[in-house]
């Protein structure tokens, strides 16, 4: 069976021109995937999560059955995870968070949540990647490195395709200003090295130059002004060197204001480089069911979101939390120890396909079945365009969804 | 389940009841005759008045935009928090509020029918996705159309054929109901930093200008039988001066049907923000001197707004007057977007010129059936502020009492001190029910007649306290079932959504386009039945 236009849950492209082959239950064959898609689909039957109890092995329904009774007896548990899964589950993860008067958070937190916070300073004037496919003369890459993390992002929407108004490659200025030259630099017309944790000095420094102040800024960073203000349509695509370095939300605050004084001169956009590939879909069923993006706790019985209080790491470290249920996602492989020290100390619930470093520390795991693999739903875009992700293999085990709304009965009855 | 309404005093202009004592039968989510209601369940209304449930013409309230806009303002949640309760989710407002929110707050006010009404086609799956999280209303959206590639391509070649089959198949692929335009033109001139400001204007790359594109959709919705005319928003919009495009815009669109969406936004004397005034006594008079027109006012409320439009170009001039962030959000092929918080307030003479604007048309517009309240929720505020204007409409005193708050100059430079007009209840109705569901060819809705879908919202009403007696309803019933009572939500009901009967395929050609110049696969870009979970399919005839 060939499945066409499949979706590919991995990374922010959200790339949805895939060929899947699948033969006897298996993934065979990919086409038109990138190196690290086609490891998730071919590798999709590999280290496959088991569901347990305290490390023993119990039939799914008992650790479902176990995990509502953990969250029930909790009084303040931690819901987190959610951007490598669909929306639906999302919206049932909210809605149990409610019911539980817990925290919810999702990996924005420790990823793009500053650009979130940037925004919410300063607005973001951002287009779709179809318009930067369209229209864009000059892209400009700031602290991310998408030939090795979204390795189709040149291909499909930026550098190489096909536009309406830029036929190709020629037509096109492409900058990456980075700290070393890394792979993404390589097919860049200008390299522009930054020093580590200077992206605000210089972006400041970058605004007040093009208002018109005598200030420091050296001529690389003059000739990439005058690049930026003298092009047609421009476009600032910027990944964690900017948010996860020195000055974080304000590092992305400065290049928000500087895209927006850029459309004095001319056209200008600015958008981050989501990495999971629901990220993005997290902070709008988040958003549009609490009003808030991420960090949000329900113990009052409305939401209230405060960013520090709220975001998982925090409420880990300051051990406020006395259950968790973490969908989707792996905290103890990148969270501080002070904080996933804390999942390991209290019944902690894990709901994933695959084995995790968190399902280690896990009281209790429940294998769900892959979104965009085994179960359909919607995901969005690292430029918010939303996509439904297909079923390509059956399985038995149940989705993020069907789980999340058995739990949702449990707890309720 | 059946119901009797007993004795309540029933407005349902549509059907020339005026204020009379009746009662009103319901069985099967319908209006019925009395002798189709078997064991009713009785409802005493003889202190109450009835009328139809409300039916929303234009507001924002689900996808793109709307999010971008929660996300951008937690500044705007905070104050204004929902618990959860037995029947109801919990969530936020202020200006924009969480999905859940505002499907409650809509029905707790009477209203029962919601029309989202701008949704960019390639944002779609998302509009549809928020409204399956707004319970109890019936809902539907609007596709932005005005600056669509298709649409620009085949009005330069005169190709109207193509470009009809065009609108027949965008309309389905994103379950549109209605052809919403914005800013004809001049959004995809903004893609290059660009306006257009007159109807003759050439868009930016296109040998097209804001006529034709307005000329060729206002026909295409016709000869398409579209339930919905056009849905406008017009160039110039926000600009000292634009009356006369407004004006200009719906005269030329004769023999066409038209909606003109917000006016008073469009309503605009003077050369410059210096003279600025009121045009609003001009837009009722060619209101009132063509057919096949309506409008909705787009009615300021002082206070907290959020301004949200895919006319990116006035975002960003809006973005420049006031100094508020900025949020701009361009779509591949099709349209744009743009969001600005704004706080109107009585003591700005711009704002307070504004303010008399949507009142003058209301009240100088004299068949209610051409002219609709709303605020263009969030842009000139928040819709639960509707009960206030409604006291203003029906009280000329409570009008008087406000122009003395604001700025002096509004006086001067407007019409409505002079206007006498004080609305009716039928009038009342008019505004916010009957004319709106005609408007939008919704035949089911916005009367009481037997065959009628059984949306009812029962007042409390004392002419002394009119903002108080429509804030909350007394009862609001949804498809036979009682919603809300003493204006609080006692039941999780779930409302449908409207898609049109058309059915439409693009040749090869325009898919090989679509393949080259978009960045999501044909074969995704239609949203699947799985965002529409009650979806009721309306015919074209």
């Amino acid at each position: 069976m060939i499945y066409e236009n499949v979706v590919c849950p991995f990374c922010g492209c959200l790339c949805d021109d895939l060929i899947i082959t699948v033969e006897d239950g298996q993934i065979t064959n990919t086409k038109n995937t990138c190196a690290i898609s086609k490891s998730k689909f071919v590798n999709h039957h590999q280290y496959m999560l088991k569901p347990s109890i305290n490390k023993k092995e119990v039939p799914v329904e008992k650790a479902i059955e176990k995990a509502a009774e953990i969250l029930k007896n909790a009084d303040a548990p931690l819901i987190y995870g959610l951007s490598s899964t669909e929306c639906e589950a999302q919206r049932y993860a909210i809605h149990l968070a409610e019911i539980l008067g817990a925290t919810i958070d999702q990996t924005a937190s420790v990823c793009h949540g500053p650009t979130i916070l940037g925004t919410q300073d300063a607005g973001c004037v951002k287009c779709t990647l179809g318009e930067v496919k369209n229209r864009a003369d000059l892209i400009v890459y700031w602290g991310c490195n998408p030939a090795e993390a979204h390795m189709r992002h040149f291909r499909r929407y930026s550098v190489y395709p096909e536009g309406l108004f830029r036929k190709d490659k020629k037509e096109r200025t492409i900058v990456v200003v980075d700290v070393r030259k890394t792979a993404s630099a390589r097919i860049a017309n200008t390299f522009v090295k930054i020093e580590p944790g200077a992206d605000f000095e210089i972006i400041s420094l970058m605004r007040a130059y093009l208002k018109g102040r005598d200030v420091p800024l050296t001529d690389e960073f003059k000739t990439l002004l005058e690049t930026m203000k003298t092009c047609e349509f421009g476009i600032i695509f910027f990944g964690l060197g900017l948010t996860m370095s020195k000055g974080k939300h304000l590092n992305v605050d400065a290049a928000l204001r500087l895209v927006r004084d850029l459309n004095d001169y001319t056209k200008f956009s600015i958008t981050p480089m989501r990495g999971h590939y629901n990220v993005t879909g997290a902070g709008s069923t988040m958003a549009w069911v609490t009003g808030y993006p991420f960090a949000v706790n329900f113990s009052q019985g409305y939401p209230v979101s405060n960013p520090g209080e709220f975001s998982a790491v925090d409420v880990l470290a300051r051990k406020e939390c006395d259950a968790a249920l973490i969908i989707a996602s792996d905290p103890v492989s990148n969270f501080p120890a002070d904080s996933w020290k804390h999942l390991a100390d209290i019944p902690t619930i894990v709901m994933d396909p695959k084995v995790s470093l968190t399902s280690k520390v896990a009281k209790v795991c429940i294998p769900v079945a892959t979104a965009g693999i085994e179960a359909e739903g919607t995901a969005y875009r690292m430029d918010g365009i939303p996509l439904r992700l297909k079923k390509v293999l059956d399985t038995p085990r149940l989705s993020d969804a069907e789980v999340l709304s058995q739990l949702i009965e449990k707890v309720m009855a | 389940m059946s119901l009797v309404i007993k004795n309540g005093t029933v407005y349902d202009p549509q059907n020339n009841v005026n204020g009379e004592k009746m009662d009103i039968f319901i069985a099967n989510g319908k209006i019925v005759e009395e002798s189709a209601a078997k064991n009713a369940k009785e409802i005493d209304a003889s202190k109450l008045i009835v009328m139809p449930g409300g039916v929303e013409i234009h507001t924002h309230i689900a996808g793109s935009k709307v999010n971008i806009a929660r996300i951008m303002r937690p500044e705007d949640h905070r104050k204004d928090v929902v618990k959860k309760t037995q029947f109801k989710r919990s969530g936020t407002g202020y200006t924009v509020p969480t999905t859940f929110t505002i499907g409650y707050r809509y029905a707790e006010m009477g209203y029962t029918t919601v029309w989202e009404a701008a949704a960019p086609p390639l944002g779609a799956r998302h509009s549809h996705e928020e409204l399956i999280d707004i319970p109890v209303v019936d809902k539907g959206i609007f596709t932005l159309m005005g600056s669509n590639y298709f649409i620009l391509k085949y009005t330069e070649e005169g190709d109207f054929e193509k470009l009809k089959n065009f609108v027949a198949w965008l309309l389905d692929a994103t379950k549109g109901y209605a052809v919403k335009i914005v800013n004809p033109g001049g959004v995809e001139s903004w893609k290059w930093g660009k306006n257009v400001n007159s109807l003759d204007d050439a868009v930016q790359n296109f040998n097209v200008t804001p006529r034709e594109i307005l000329k060729n959709l206002a026909k295409a919705a016709d000869e398409l039988k579209l339930p919905h005319s056009i849905h406008i928003h017009c160039n110039n919009l926000g600009s000292p001066g634009n009356y006369e495009i407004t004006k200009e815009t719906i005269e030329m669109l004769n023999p066409y049907r038209r909606h003109i969406t917000h006016i008073q936004f469009n309503s605009y004397g003077g050369e410059d923000w210096t003279n600025f005034s009121s045009g609003g006594a001009e837009i009722a008079k060619t209101l009132n001197n063509n057919e096949k027109v309506t409008c909705d006012v787009g009615q300021v409320i002082f206070g907290d707004a959020t301004t949200m439009t895919a006319d990116g170009p006035w975002q960003h001039t809006l973005f420049k007057l006031s100094g508020n962030k900025w949020a701009n959000s361009d779509v591949e092929m099709e349209t744009g977007a743009g969001i600005v918080p704004y706080k109107f307030k009585k003591k700005n003479v711009v704002n307070a010129i504004q303010w008399t604007i949507g009142l003058e048309v209301l009240l100088l517009t004299k068949d209610p059936y051409k002219v609709f309240l709303t605020t263009d929720h969030p842009n000139a505020g928040p819709f639960y502020f509707y009960p206030q204007v409604i006291e203003l409409l029906m009280s000329k005193k409570k009008r008087d009492e406000m122009l003395e708050k604001v700025h002096a100059l509004a006086k001067e430079r407007s019409a409505l001190e002079s206007v006498d007009r004080e609305y009716t209840l039928s009038d009342i109705v008019v505004v916010t029910r009957a004319g709106t569901a005609k408007a939008l060819g919704q035949t089911d809705k916005g009367h009481l007649g037997v065959g009628a879908d059984a949306d009812v919202s029962i007042y409390e009403f004392d002419e002394e306290t009119i903002e108080k007696s429509f804030k909350k309803a007394k009862y609001t019933i949804k498809d036979g079932n009682i919603v809300v009572k003493d204006g609080e939500i006692v039941m999780d009901y779930m409302g449908r959504t409207y898609v049109l009967d058309l059915k439409a395929d693009l040749s090869e050609e325009e898919k090989e386009i679509f393949s080259k110049y978009y960045t999501v696969q044909f074969s995704n870009y239609a949203v699947e039945d799985a965002y529409l979970p009650k979806k009721e399919v309306v015919p074209c005839t």
